[in-house]
């Protein structure tokens, strides 16, 4: 049974019908653990005291708001290559998806900001090219709903995540260039020689594993009702001719 | 290629509105700042480039959706698009030509306007090839958007919503060079890597441009 | 939408396409032009040689006949040739702009392409409409002498054009249920 077989829209649905109750009682569990352990669990940081406990909305969603565009450009990469309507669907879902975390990323950092820098909002490199990345989904989400013709609609679309993308990272170093920032450096990476400290990073990496599980879960539900859509219309059409 | 070319100019001009339009535009934008900003000179000539940057991004903006829109109503893109005429030289020319018609003398006139905002003499041939380099860039990408919307009815505030975001790095690095000029600081790097996005762009989006008009000429039956 | 048609048109003759509005008259000229792909079967058209005239006759109101003209001449490589304007009667239209043109006039000048881009099969949907009788008796006779010169001609025409050519009715292939299309995949 390769990957493949779930390109085709049934077996997509059932797979999703079976999966979701899983995946998001998974993503539930995960962030309930992760944000109550987070939240009352964990000492207030030396610094910045309590205010530091929004890391654990802020880190994962602004993770999966760039994770998320990674996604829509394999699956536009799909679709344009394999031609699999599944794929262009998924690219659509998952869009929406993104932008939401997009705007809770921004907002969640203007909440953190306030208090730290003293300010909501600053042109820093980062928040400039979250917001950047914020209109890029924004006219990804705004050509998907004004073309009718849906084939041509996820062909154009994947034509634009494809450009969006190499101008989306163009962008990062312009704006890289144009002013240094306030932000802290990267909270988790692997070679860095200052992390941030183990008793912060554990409950952090179960809400980044639920932020991951709700949003294949959101994926699959949005997913499968775009296929019902198009199933719906297809029924139609066919009524219509007969 | 160059009938194609001389073609869109003639229309241009021959045609009226387009370019003097985004050019009056541009004149009043930057009328509008001091309103806005106040009249202090030291302002003024601070804000300048950026000020002249975007104003002139906006102009080019303005004439986009001719582009393609006239040629895909009266049915010359389906003509062109069946003759020996690659495609992808197609966008290339007919951003060629949108260039010449709106960039060039958007970047003519922005140094006269600077004068309004009391930018520096010594700044302006910084503008102008900076303008001259960067409205090229900003054709070529307007032109892939225009390649986008050309099947939409109202597709004129889409096309600045999918265009603006691409323009971001060429506006950067524009009116950075302008501003480190201003500063009587040294501008090579941003001005060569505003060329560097324009030469990009005129290498690669042509072809993206051509695959998107295909999707849309396909689809319009 | 169409089904199961097959032609093939040799060199010096015509095809003559009818059927009701809707069948796929245009779709067909526009897959055989490259425009569209078809959703199966097989084309074999030497794309090179193909000049298709569409509905719309791309005509820039803002250039004068010539000049419309001569941008078509070039972008199909061919030096302007004079004798065009009269075989379209356009002669006297030279200097004129187009925009000032009549109907008729605007597809002859629509049409005049054809003469000037030397292509030897033409893909030709309703090509008279709008033009009067002298002008669609014209037209046969620029048909009829591309014909004589090993050209040829696929047409979709409601009129009584080309009486000696092939007819292909469509109508027998009109699809029976909805072909294969994209959204087939989610039934």
């Amino acid at each position: 049974m390769s990957f493949w077989e779930f390109a085709n829209p049934r077996r997509f649905i059932a797979l999703s019908d079976r999966l979701v109750p899983w995946v998001s009682g998974l993503a539930a569990l995960l962030l309930a653990v992760g944000l109550i352990w987070g939240f009352f669990f964990t000492p207030d940081d030396f610094r910045q005291g309590s205010t530091v406990k929004i890391i654990y909305l802020h880190v994962p969603s602004a993770m999966m708001a760039i994770n998320i565009w990674v996604m829509m450009l394999v699956a536009s990469l799909i679709w344009l290559i394999r031609r699999h309507h599944v794929s262009a669907l998924a690219a659509r879902a998952a869009a929406g998806v993104g932008v939401v975390m997009t705007v809770m990323a921004l907002f969640t950092g203007a909440v953190w900001g306030q208090p730290m820098w003293g300010t909501w909002w600053a042109w820093d490199p980062r928040l400039t090219s979250f917001l950047i990345l914020f209109l890029f989904y924004l006219g990804y989400l705004a050509l998907w709903a004004a073309i009718e013709d849906p084939d041509a609609a996820a062909d154009l679309t994947s034509v634009l995540c494809l450009v969006g993308s190499v101008f989306a990272v163009l962008s990062r170093y312009a704006v890289n260039f144009w002013n240094q920032g306030l932000h802290q450096g990267a909270t988790l990476s692997l070679d860095a020689e200052e992390n941030i400290s183990d008793v912060f990073w554990q409950p952090l990496v179960i809400c980044i594993a639920g932020f991951v599980m709700l949003f294949l879960a959101l994926v699959l539900v949005r997913t499968a009702t775009e296929i019902r859509l198009r199933r719906i219309a297809a029924l139609e059409r066919r009524a219509a001719h007969a | 290629m160059k009938a194609l070319f001389l073609r869109d100019l003639r229309l241009a001009i021959r045609a009226g509105g387009g370019f003097g339009l985004g050019l009056a535009f541009f004149l009043i934008v930057v009328v509008l700042v001091p309103f806005g900003v106040g009249p202090e000179t030291e302002v003024l000539r601070r804000i300048a480039p950026g000020i002249l940057w975007v104003a002139a991004l906006l102009a080019a903006l303005l004439t986009l959706d001719r582009i393609f829109a006239l040629d895909w109503e009266d049915g010359s893109l389906a003509l062109l698009a069946t003759s020996p005429l690659p495609l992808e030289a197609v966008a290339l020319v007919k951003a060629a030509a949108h260039w010449v018609t709106t960039g060039v003398p958007l970047a003519v006139a922005a140094p006269v306007l600077g004068i309004l905002l009391s930018l520096d003499g010594s700044v302006a041939p910084v503008l102008l090839i900076s303008l001259l380099i960067g409205t090229l860039g900003l054709s070529v990408i307007g032109t892939f958007g225009a390649a986008l919307t050309v099947g939409l009815r109202r597709g004129g505030l889409l096309l600045s919503l999918l265009v603006l975001p691409l323009y971001v790095p060429t506006l950067i690095f524009g009116a950075e060079a302008v501003r480190r000029a201003g500063d009587g600081q040294p501008f090579g790097t941003p001005l060569l890597l505003l060329g560097g996005i324009t030469l990009g762009a005129c290498a690669l989006l042509p072809f993206a441009s051509a695959a998107v008009l295909r999707i849309n000429l396909k689809a319009s039956a | 939408m169409l089904e199961g048609v097959e032609f093939s048109v040799a060199s010096g003759t015509a095809l003559v396409l009818r059927g009701a509005n809707g069948i796929g008259k245009t779709t067909l000229l526009r897959t055989l032009a490259g425009l569209q792909e078809p959703l199966a079967g097989r084309i074999e058209v030497p794309r090179e040689d193909l000049i298709y005239a569409s509905h719309a006759d791309g005509v820039k109101a803002a250039l004068s006949v010539e000049e419309n003209l001569a941008f078509w001449a070039e972008v199909y490589g061919r030096p302007l040739d004079g004798a065009v304007f009269g075989t379209f009667d356009l002669e006297d239209l030279r200097g004129r702009l187009a925009g000032t043109l009549s109907a008729g006039q605007k597809r002859r000048l629509g049409l005049a392409r054809l003469g000037v881009a030397d292509r030897r099969i033409w893909l030709l949907d309703e090509p008279t409409v709008s033009l009067d009788r002298a002008s669609v008796a014209a037209f046969e006779g620029v048909l009829r002498a591309h014909l004589a010169a090993g050209g040829s001609v696929i047409i979709a025409t409601h009129i009584d054009l080309l009486g000696e050519a092939e007819v292909l009715e469509l109508e027998p292939f009109r699809a029976a249920v909805m072909p294969e299309t994209a959204d087939e995949a989610f039934l």
